[in-house]
């Protein structure tokens, strides 16, 4: 398996792990007595940045972590530069988790159309990056496996 | 995936030339290894840029190195 394989496979399961984690840590602080104030928004404005900036903070301590086990494992250096295979990899799994995002935005939007509460507008926005950051992951894996 | 249609002799011709490794190669075509070994096992079609690196670091003209048809990955 090459490095860009585990690489993938490690993003996958550490997004997974952080959001799981992350949302079990912050759902006993939800306001359920409040219903739509400034209070819920808040709690969601914050769910939100705090969850980007802990997941940046994340990936970079795993993705060091990551490096030097390679290292130490293989004997081999990661690559110190992204090549063209690497760079149209990207922009397929952009493009991928871009649509699965822009799906979940509409649904999202849907949800206000159709009256449902903000919490649900909500969930659908915050579910949809995590699926479109898994879907990243998932086919940059397939990609890198079964080529271009 | 789509059938490649690209094929490549890169494999023989790092042996023909005193066993070059993917690593060598890669450095210089100016690409990572795991490209190398992506070209290798017909995973990945090139841009004509690096075809003609990749043909450069041979010394020998690109039709040498690569040719195009169906099943190009059985050649």
């Amino acid at each position: 398996m090459t490095y860009q394989e585990k690489k993938s496979i490690v993003t996958l399961i550490s997004t997974i792990l952080i959001s799981a984690v992350y949302c079990l840590y912050k759902y006993p602080a939800y306001p359920n007595e409040v219903v739509e104030s400034k209070v819920t928004f808040h709690y969601w404005g914050s769910f939100v940045l705090v969850l980007i900036l802990v997941s940046i903070a994340a990936n970079i301590v795993i993705n060091i972590i990551f490096n030097i086990v390679f290292r130490i494992t293989t004997g081999e250096k990661e690559p110190a530069f992204a090549d063209e295979m690497d760079q149209r990899i990207g922009l397929l799994a952009f493009r991928n988790s871009f649509a699965v995002f822009v799906i979940g935005f509409l649904l999202a939007m849907g949800s206000l159309v159709i009256d449902l509460p903000l919490k649900v507008m909500f969930i659908i926005l915050i579910f949809s990056g995590f699926l479109s950051d898994i879907t990243g992951s998932i086919s940059r894996l397939y990609h890198y496996r079964k080529g271009v | 995936m789509g059938k490649v249609l690209v094929g490549n002799h890169i494999r023989k011709l790092r042996f023909n030339h005193d066993e070059m490794t993917q690593q060598q190669l890669a450095d210089k075509a100016g690409v990572t290894r795991q490209t190398i070994v992506a070209l290798e096992k017909g995973n990945y079609s090139p841009s004509l840029e690096l075809a003609f690196r990749i043909a450069h670091a041979f010394d020998l003209p690109l039709e040498e190195v690569f040719f195009y048809g169906e099943n190009a990955e059985e050649r």
